[in-house]
């Protein structure tokens, strides 16, 4: 087989498919007692146990609630997280930004795909996509509202590229017409999108 | 390195669709690339997460802008694992039957720092006027093109954190701190919104004094 300088792996014959190249991959790591297939199913799980977006939820709902959690949670998300018995990887450094009457936030990372990772999850695809990477921290106010959120010109936008080792989290305004919801209730209105800032929690939302 | 990831305020790419329900992962290679990348940075410790994101970085340009994302994380773990000798390339292509295009080979660096060093005192203090130094790296930099020679503003000064240039080619251990730095819109785009601005976190070594 000849190699390919420049290489275009889709559909090319001559190239492994991803899933033969991840199994390969594995496999040798395994072979070479480098891991062992309870390490990689293990780490697999993480998404499951401790990486995902209702996380960030609790955390949301708990700062509605709880005037004193919310200061903690602006001085020290990373701390405040943990009270809540969430942590993880991509989780030591975590900062809160609120959104205000006057201010609305919104999280990027141009360079990769950067996200509180306990917080937030893993990041999903637009997040991860050119467009979303290009475009947002430069015409922010036109693509939140190609995204359906109009964001007033009196209201100041500002947009965070995490280009470091702080991961954000968007605390977003706690909905009109939510006074009686409880704790659990409120944080079911909080969407990851919400917590990035492309969108945000609604009073009627469904799931 | 001025690559195509460098991907602030680049124009072309089109709209952003939001899927209604997404899986974390579309397919299982997907979840083995990312796991197998955590265990090599976090148990095996081959490399480190700056060392990684370099690793995409040097993916061949076109190929990195229409990879699927988990493919960029599957080719960046395969390069390092077999530019560190813990895998062999033909290993690795006789057991997948087929080649494993891997990122291109890291460029010639500039002389690096050789003393482990901390600048314990941030330069810098919140509301401080600073401008981005004009300058770009063969390697890794986490300071993106859009920024550089712009001025803004300190608001938050973060600890002290592996400096990324040299975390990703050396075992040098340099820490400084960084900062968010807020730039305003108006600054960095010709006709930019003037209620909006971009908070960037930048290393001290990426910062002076306007």
């Amino acid at each position: 087989m000849t190699r390919r300088d420049q290489p275009s792996p889709e559909g090319d014959p001559v190239y492994a498919s991803l899933d033969a190249r991840a199994v390969a991959l594995r496999d040798a790591l395994i072979d070479r007692n480098l891991l062992d297939e309870q390490q990689v199913a293990a780490t697999q799980a993480l998404v499951d146990k401790e990486l995902f977006p209702a996380n960030g939820a609790r955390v949301v709902a708990r700062a509605w609630v709880d005037a004193a959690f919310k200061d903690r949670l602006l001085a020290d998300a990373t701390a405040a997280a943990k009270e809540l018995g969430i942590e993880g990887i991509e989780g030591h450094q975590m900062v809160a930004v609120e959104n205000t009457e006057s201010t609305h936030n919104v999280i990027v990372c141009t360079q990769c795909s950067c996200t509180a990772w306990p917080l937030l999850g893993l990041p999903p695809d637009w997040y991860k996509s050119p467009p979303y990477r290009a475009r947002v921290v430069r015409e922010a106010r036109t693509l939140l509202a190609e995204l359906g959120l109009q964001i007033p010109e009196t209201v100041a936008i500002r947009v965070w590229d995490t280009s470091g080792e702080t991961r954000y989290l968007v605390l977003p305004a706690r909905p009109a017409g939510t006074e009686d919801f409880s704790e659990e209730q409120l944080a079911a209105l909080v969407t990851r999108e919400s917590m990035i800032g492309v969108s945000l929690p609604k009073a009627t939302q469904s799931d | 390195m001025d690559g195509a990831h460098d991907l602030g305020g680049k124009s072309g790419f089109g709209d952003v669709t939001i899927a209604e329900r997404e899986p974390t992962f579309h397919e299982s290679w997907e979840a083995t690339a990312w796991a197998l990348n955590v265990l090599a940075i976090g148990t095996l410790r081959a490399y480190k997460a700056d060392t990684y994101r370099h690793a995409v970085e040097r993916m061949e340009p076109t190929w990195y802008l229409r990879a699927r994302y988990y493919e960029r994380t599957l080719t960046a773990v395969a390069t390092l694992l077999v530019e560190r000798g813990l895998v062999s390339l033909d290993d690795l292509e006789q057991r997948a039957g087929g080649q494993i295009p891997l990122s291109q080979p890291v460029a010639a660096l500039p002389v690096l720092q050789k003393e482990d060093t901390v600048a314990a005192q941030p330069r810098f203090a919140a509301g401080d006027a600073v401008v981005v130094i004009a300058r770009s790296t063969p390697g890794h930099t986490r300071c993106p093109a859009y920024v550089r020679g712009r001025r803004g503003v300190v608001r938050r000064v973060y600890p002290l954190a592996y400096y990324p240039e040299l975390r990703a080619h050396s075992t040098v251990k340099r820490r400084e701190h960084s900062y968010a730095i807020e730039f305003q819109a108006s600054e960095l785009w010709t006709g930019g919104d003037p209620h909006q601005s971009v908070s960037v976190e930048l290393f001290e070594s990426y910062l002076d004094r306007p």
